[in-house]
């Protein structure tokens, strides 16, 4: 199974967490794994989705995404697994 | 399981440090585009190229937006058109007829630089050779897209002395013609000692007849993510420094590696090799002579440079040899100064000289590469400084380049504009001494002794 990493990182405020959420349940995408921290009132959450059935294509899910984050005033960011594990796995 | 602090790692690298897969180049062979109609054999080559590069650019794009990693270049590398043309070209138009087909090869699929109008000459000329390299100035000065590379040295063959002293009049010939441009088809030249068959950078990257029909190689970079590794280790000592350029330079490797293997997949091309390499940009951060500061020296050029450099080299070769199935190519630090602002700096500052330059290539990937000279400069200085850069390739076994562009109506002090990728350069003096008996000289410095070694 292919996974894919999303990553959420910017000014904290209410509801980025929902929004994000709603939008993968909207498209069919399953969370598998969440991690989140708030370091100096900045949010940095890390998920890791299954989009495998996905109702669009990873581009354009990426492009909704990071346009979703401008809304929000946040960075999000969509990215195969692959390159990090290879990156930090031998 | 992946983990923050190794995603942010990598994302940091990518937005803040310039790490990047520098080129994703697909080589073509072009040996069976050769007939004896010049027509045909453009007609050929355009298909061939058009077909098998259809969708490079895209299935670059494509794997950028996956993985979140920029991939800044797709290119081109064709089969030494001195080849492909020996049959066919009678005139030094024919020979620019195919790099006007290559040039619209290249447009066409919608990569920005396309390598192979090229010919290897270490060791002879034949008439065929000899006419594709007089048609080089005519070739870049009517092309955008197109760049040459001639082989006039190897450690097996020797020195053609002759191809050397061609080549200072072509350097200066390209200048010439391309001089409302800034000299700018100089930037597109390069003469190699020992090239290697699967290089995928510009502007010597050309596909070797050793080579299988197509496939794809990738050029990494990353010296702004070294820099900032280093900036961790300051005042440790070599052990320390030397482990942290090596697992950073295997971190970068296997990005170019996973890059490597997804294109050539999405475009059915085997692999052939990730170049290791520190190639950087004239963009802020992105620089090799950073590193060299960051290892300890005040600028580039400084006493300790060749050495520091040395480490640097074989560090990144130990790192990224592990991260990558096939490593190929240049694979070393590149050290262009146009290209590489900390490098302009040094050259500015008084630090760096053409001679300087000349001893770092002994231990670097490449050599003297994107500087501007003063526009006067004669022919056979030119001729002469190309010969001893080949000498040093040749006698270390290594690949060794030469790519000058003499800055005409500039002189020593003068600042020479390229733009974008290429960057500037502020004009080096040269050596005004004669070289004129030695160039001048007919045939070629035999092959070194491989034994003795002192």
């Amino acid at each position: 199974m292919n996974k894919t990493i999303i990553t959420v990182v910017g000014k904290d405020t209410v509801g980025i967490i929902a929004k994000t959420c709603t939008f993968l349940a909207e498209h069919n995408i399953n969370i598998l794994d969440i991690s989140q921290t708030i370091v100096q009132g900045y949010f940095n959450m890390m998920m890791i989705v299954d989009m495998n059935n996905a109702s669009e294509k990873f581009g354009e899910i990426a492009e909704k995404l990071e346009k979703l984050g401008e809304e929000i005033g946040v960075i999000i960011k969509c990215q195969q697994e692959d390159i990090f594990n290879s990156m930090h796995r031998i | 399981m992946i983990n923050m602090f190794e995603v942010n790692e990598t994302n940091e690298m990518i937005e803040k440090e310039n790490l990047d897969v520098r080129t994703i180049t697909m080589g073509i062979s072009l040996l069976d585009c050769i007939d004896s109609d010049i027509n045909k054999v453009c007609d050929n080559i355009y298909k061939k190229i058009t077909g098998k590069a259809k969708n490079l650019v895209k299935v670059g794009e494509e794997i950028s937006r996956e993985y979140g990693i920029p991939i800044v270049n797709k290119r081109i590398s064709v089969t030494p058109i001195s080849l492909i043309g020996a049959a066919s070209c009678e005139s030094i138009d024919d020979y620019v007829k195919i790099a006007k087909t290559l040039d619209k090869a290249a447009k066409e699929v919608g990569v920005n630089l396309l390598g192979g109008f090229s010919a290897l000459v270490s060791k002879g000329m034949t008439p065929k050779e000899e006419l594709l390299i007089r048609s080089i100035p005519k070739a870049l000065a009517e092309t955008e897209r197109v760049c040459s590379s001639v082989n006039v040295g190897s450690t097996k063959t020797g020195i053609n002395m002759d191809a050397v002293r061609l080549m200072g009049e072509i350097i200066k010939e390209t200048a010439e013609l391309t001089k409302d441009n800034d000299c700018a088809g100089c930037m597109k030249l390069v003469v190699f000692c020992n090239a290697p068959d699967d290089n995928p950078f510009m502007a010597g990257a050309f596909h070797g007849v050793t080579e299988a029909d197509c496939v794809i190689n990738v050029g990494v970079s990353g010296p702004g993510v070294v820099k900032t590794a280093l900036e961790k280790v300051r005042g440790k000592n070599f052990e320390e420094l030397c482990e942290t350029i090596k697992k950073t330079a295997f971190k970068v490797t296997r990005v170019g590696q996973l890059v490597a293997r997804e294109a050539s997949k999405a475009l059915d091309v085997p692999f052939g090799i990730v170049d290791l390499s520190l190639a950087p940009t004239p963009a802020i951060g992105d620089s090799v002579a950073d590193i060299l500061c960051e290892i300890g020296l005040e600028y580039a050029g400084a006493p300790g440079t060749t050495a520091a450099l040395a480490l640097l080299n074989d560090q990144v070769k130990k790192g990224g040899v592990m991260a990558s199935s096939y490593v190929g190519g240049l694979s070393g630090a590149f050290i262009p100064v146009s290209e590489d602002q900390g490098m302009i700096n040094a050259v500015t500052a008084g630090a760096l000289t053409l001679e300087k330059l000349e001893a770092m290539t002994c231990v670097c990937s490449v050599g003297l590469d994107m500087i501007a000279i003063p526009g006067d400069t004669k022919a056979t200085s030119i001729s002469g400084i190309i010969a001893d850069e080949m000498a040093i390739g040749m006698v270390n076994q290594k690949t060794t380049a030469v790519r000058l562009i003499p800055a005409l109506g500039k002189d020593v002090g003068d600042v020479v504009e390229f733009g974008g990728l290429f960057g500037y350069a502020p004009v080096m003096p040269v050596n005004k001494f004669s070289c004129d008996d030695f160039i001048n000289r007919k045939g070629r410095i035999p092959a070194p002794i491989h034994s003795f070694k002192n």
